[in-house]
């Protein structure tokens, strides 16, 4: 059952869109921690001391940069051509785009984290 | 017709093996690309191996120019209170450095040199769009002239390169300088934007057959993710340029807090474009490095795909620093912190890339040359630059440093390090590309070492200078101080820099002198290196089929094979100039596109723009709005004569038994991307302004404010215009449709209702505030509604020029329903239409009833 997961996961359009999508869900992110920020201290005053709105943003953030990664892993994983995986096959092809999004979900991941701390440790609007 | 794939062809190559047919082959492709010569008619080339090198030495003169006006700063802080210039002429030097060095020489430098080298690297004969190319080096030899040129007659620009109002909106407070400097620079960045279409599409679609994603030269990689930012980067900042230039010219308080405005708006605008501005000029030299250096190392780089993420990672991170040159400006913490983090967050990227180089130097057997010696020696000068980056990242350290020397030392650490000097060695690197000759190794080091220590000296006192006190942009200093040693040591630094500069000129100018070398002469293994030193000027003689990243290593006879023709596209039988467009992502052939041949219309209509820009300056509007409209009709001369053209034969043998189409429309063509990029960057701008919107929302504590001259502009207007909006959307979206079925007149029918819909939605927009009786001077609130609906109403206007022209190319039969890609196009400019229309109207229609 589960290499029917990771092969369907294979199956999934791998393009120039997909590679973008982890470190726009950081970049959603941000934006959202931004206006939240700012909004929330201009408007209201104040904000509650990790608010749940932003841990539920954060939190819905990583889980699915982290399901990008995974499924960008399942796809650096497809068989069919020799290692180095350089050379102008499909599946070389599919390897590399898959591979750079996986490394991208993990650079999106510790920024999105990096944006969460903060609020962890300041947690008023002075 | 889908594209062949390309592992079914069977590289047949007999017919080249006849000498004469080369040769035959070879006449044709000279003669069709064939330089116009002559006095006057040569500047009306458009070939990127032409407009690429005029583009480069513009934005080298501008260099030099800039780097003078810094030594005048640095001879008059070499001695405390001195008074070689005088504090004026002092903010004029600055201003004009750093905008020089921004605007006219680090980002026009990478366009020039990926005009060049692009096409080459990508095996294809020109970039898709040549005239474009020609009409972006126009404009900015105009704006950039325009804007250096001021100091010569003492207006030249002096509120700081950010140009942070509300010193340099008061017009009792700055004169014309300030005008200059943002209508003259808004015409360079139209400029770069034109630039970052042509790089994009280049990238995207121009790529030789079988070089897929994963095989592009790493400089692609690169030039591809720097033009993406390009086209978010630069709108925010036209944006900003807009609200300014309403505010000094017809006195809209966009940022005069006494109306209901913020300064800081403009510093939210400004740095959203000049954070990730440095990114933009460093990546491309990084780019550099990650062609040079595998040559140097002579073996494969290392880590391609980390390559990738650290430049994908950092264009993103890019557009989360921002708020870090705004840290003294009494933002809540919170706020300060995130940009902190993401500003800490980009170092990763940053290091992971250089680390890449190291690796690749480390695993391979390493040719000490002239270009990787200013590889080497700058990332030296970027690291330092870059620790104290990280440094200034953290916000209680930056109010100590901010706005002293330690950020000047810090900055050009990162500026040489990261750009200028690895731009050298990049011209050391392809010199012998462009003329076939390679420049003094003995110059090249001397030049090098001079600049080193002439750099470190210069910037690295400024570091203590900084921390010391000594504040950034103040003329003189007094000697109670005790800054004199440290000035002193900067200033010699300075002018020992200036003569590595001088020494590198030398270089350059003996270089005619010199023998003509031999073919690549690195033992590169890249495609541009198939260029001959005895210069051909069809780019390559024929196009190749890509199986590697480093095909000229990698795949047996490689160049031999290029050369006599036995790849694709050998020949031009009908006299064009031709190359290929394949697929984005595997890169198969999909058309021989048209290229555009050499003329004059790209000048004429870049000098006409500048009419707009240079005139608006000096308020001639009457002159101005002349020059719109020859820059309006020079265009659609332009449009009409030269693009969309319907070919002779539906499809042309590109060799191989390979037929592909000479005229493809809709989202897989060159043309349709282009316009999608570019109503990319100008959606981009316009969330700039409703940026401003909610902005001013969030700082006033009753927003819409209540009063005369304040109401409105109700929801009746801004929603009759959006349905207008849409109904031409709906009208031209059908009319493709029922076009591309052959019901032709009910196609034109529906766009002549397009056309009155889009014009009755440019009233009906502008009624509601002006019935409404929304007076802008007043306060910032009718300022912005002004702002938001004359700017929709301008593109519906556009839009409506658009369904004209496409009506008209309809009835002079220039697009029939096989060759309808004006009508695919103007159908994506109406999808972002609909689009700015529903966002415009919504936000000033209904937003103030739900606030």
């Amino acid at each position: 059952m589960k290499r029917g997961i990771g092969h369907r996961v294979r199956e999934l359009k791998v393009t120039l869109w997909t590679l973008i999508v982890p470190p726009t869900l950081w970049a959603a992110h941000f934006l959202f921690s931004y206006l939240w920020a700012a909004i929330s201290c201009e408007k209201v005053g104040y904000f509650a001391r990790f608010p749940i709105t932003f841990a539920v943003g954060t939190g819905l953030a990583l889980v699915l940069i982290v399901a990008s990664g995974l499924i960008a892993w399942a796809q650096t994983r497809t068989p069919g051509t020799p290692a180095p995986h350089d050379g102008g096959t499909d599946i070389d092809r599919l390897r590399f785009i898959a591979y750079s999004t996986m490394l991208l979900a993990g650079l999106s991941f510790v920024a999105v984290v990096f944006t969460a701390i903060p609020v962890m440790l300041i947690g008023d609007c002075r | 017709m889908t594209a062949p794939p390309l592992d079914d062809v069977a590289l047949d190559h007999t017919a080249q093996n006849d000498p004469a047919v080369r040769t035959a082959q070879e006449d044709r492709l000279r003669a069709v690309w064939k330089p116009p010569a002559g006095l006057f008619l040569r500047w009306s080339d458009v070939n990127n191996n032409r407009v690429g090198i005029w583009y480069t030495l513009t934005a080298f003169v501008f260099m030099l120019f800039a780097g003078v006006l810094a030594l005048v700063m640095r001879a008059q802080l070499a001695v405390p209170d001195n008074d070689l210039v005088s504090a004026n002429t002092f903010n004029q030097l600055f201003t004009l450095h750093g905008s020089m060095m921004m605007f006219l020489f680090a980002v026009p430098m990478f366009e020039a040199v990926s005009i060049i080298l692009l096409p080459q690297l990508l095996g294809a004969r020109d970039l898709p769009f040549p005239r474009l190319s020609a009409f972006g080096y126009w404009s900015f030899l105009i704006g950039g002239v325009f804007v250096g040129g001021s100091i010569f007659f003492n207006v030249a620009p002096d509120g700081g390169w950010f140009m942070y109002p509300p010193l340099t909106t008061r017009t009792d407070l700055s004169g014309l300088g300030a005008d200059i400097w943002m209508l003259g620079l808004s015409f360079i960045e139209v400029s770069s934007v034109a630039a970052a279409v042509e790089l994009i599409v280049g990238v995207l679609k121009c790529r030789p057959p079988g070089m897929r994603l994963n095989l592009m030269p790493l400089y692609a990689w690169y030039i591809l993710v720097v033009a993406v930012m390009i086209l978010f980067a630069f709108p925010p900042l036209i944006a900003g340029d807009v609200l300014f230039e309403m505010e000094r010219l017809l006195d809209w308080p966009f940022f005069d807090a006494a109306r209901g405005g913020d300064p800081l708006l403009w510093q939210h605008l400004f740095w959203i474009f000049g954070h990730p501005e440095v990114y933009i000029i460093f990546l491309p030299s990084i780019a550099l490095f990650a062609m040079l250096i595998p040559t140097f190392s002579q073996r494969h780089l290392l880590g391609y795909p980390w390559i990738v993420l650290a430049a994908v990672g950092t264009a993103f991170l890019s557009f989360g620093l921002w708020v870090h040159h705004m840290f003294a400006t009494g933002l809540p913490k919170i706020s300060l912190a995130f940009f902190s983090a993401a500003s800490e967050a980009v170092a990763i990227p940053t290091g992971v890339q250089i680390f890449c180089f190291i690796a690749t130097l480390w695993a391979g057997r390493v040719i000490w040359s002239t270009p990787l010696l200013y590889a080497t020696g700058s990332l030296a000068i970027f690291v330092i630059g870059g620790l104290t980056g990280v440094m200034v990242a953290v916000a209680p350290f930056d109010w100590q440093a901010h706005d002293t020397y330690f950020i000047v030392a810090h900055l050009h650490y990162v500026l040489l390090g990261g750009t200028l000097l690895p731009l050298f060695g990049g011209l050391y690197y392809y010199w012998p590309l462009v003329t076939g000759k390679k420049l003094s190794d003995r110059l090249g080091r001397i030049a090098f070492w001079v600049m080193f220590a002439g750099a470190n000296l210069a910037f690295f006192p400024m570091h203590f200078s900084g921390l010391m006190g000594m504040p950034r942009r103040v003329f003189t200093y007094p000697a109670e101080l005790g800054l004199g040693g440290l000035n002193m040591a900067s200033t010699i630094g300075a002018f020992l820099f200036a003569a590595g500069v001088a020494l590198v000129c030398v270089d350059l100018c003996l270089s005619p002198t010199r023998k003509k070398g031999k073919r690549n002469p690195w033992n590169a293994g890249t495609l541009e290196w198939l260029a001959h030193p005895e210069d051909e000027d069809w780019g390559i003689r024929s196009v190749p089929l890509i199986e590697s990243r480093y095909p000229i290593w990698d795949q047996p006879g490689f160049v031999e094979k290029v050369d006599e023709g036995r790849f694709f596209l050998p020949d031009a039988e009908e006299g064009r100039r031709e190359t290929i467009v394949t697929t984005v992502l595997d890169a198969r052939p999909l058309q021989v596109v048209r290229l555009g041949t050499p003329s004059f219309k790209p000048m004429f209509t870049a000098i006409a723009l500048g009419g707009v820009f240079i005139l608006t300056t000096y308020h001639l509007y009457w002159a101005a709005l002349g020059c719109g409209v020859t820059t309006l009709a020079m265009i659609l001369w332009w449009l009409w004569t030269g693009t969309a053209e319907i070919p002779e034969k539906a499809g042309k043998s590109i060799g191989h038994g390979l037929t592909i189409p000479l005229y493809i429309s809709g989202p897989s063509s060159s043309g349709w991307w282009a316009m999608f990029i570019t109503m990319m960057a100008d959606a981009t701008a316009f969330s700039g302004l409703v940026f401003g919107y909610y902005f001013f929302w969030t700082i006033h504590p009753e927003f819409p404010p209540a009063g005369p001259g304040m109401d409105g502009p109700g929801a009746f207007w801004p929603m009759a215009a959006l349905a207008l909006v849409l109904a031409g959307w709906a009208a031209t979206l059908v009319a493709r449709i029922i076009h591309a079925r052959g019901q032709v007149s009910a196609a034109r029918g529906l766009l002549a209702f397009g056309i009155l819909a889009s014009l009755a939605s440019l009233a009906a927009g502008l009624a509601g505030p002006w019935l409404t009786d929304l007076r802008p001077t007043l306060h910032v609130y009718p300022a912005i509604v002004w702002t938001l609906a004359i700017w929709t109403t301008a593109h519906s206007g556009i839009g409506a020029i658009m369904q004209a022209y496409a009506l008209a190319r309809s009835l002079a039969g220039r697009m029939p329903p096989a060759y309808d890609a004006d009508l695919h196009n103007i159908t994506v400019y109406q999808h972002f239409l609909a689009l700015t229309a529903i966002v415009a109207y919504a936000t000033i229609g209904l937003f103030p009833a739900a606030a």
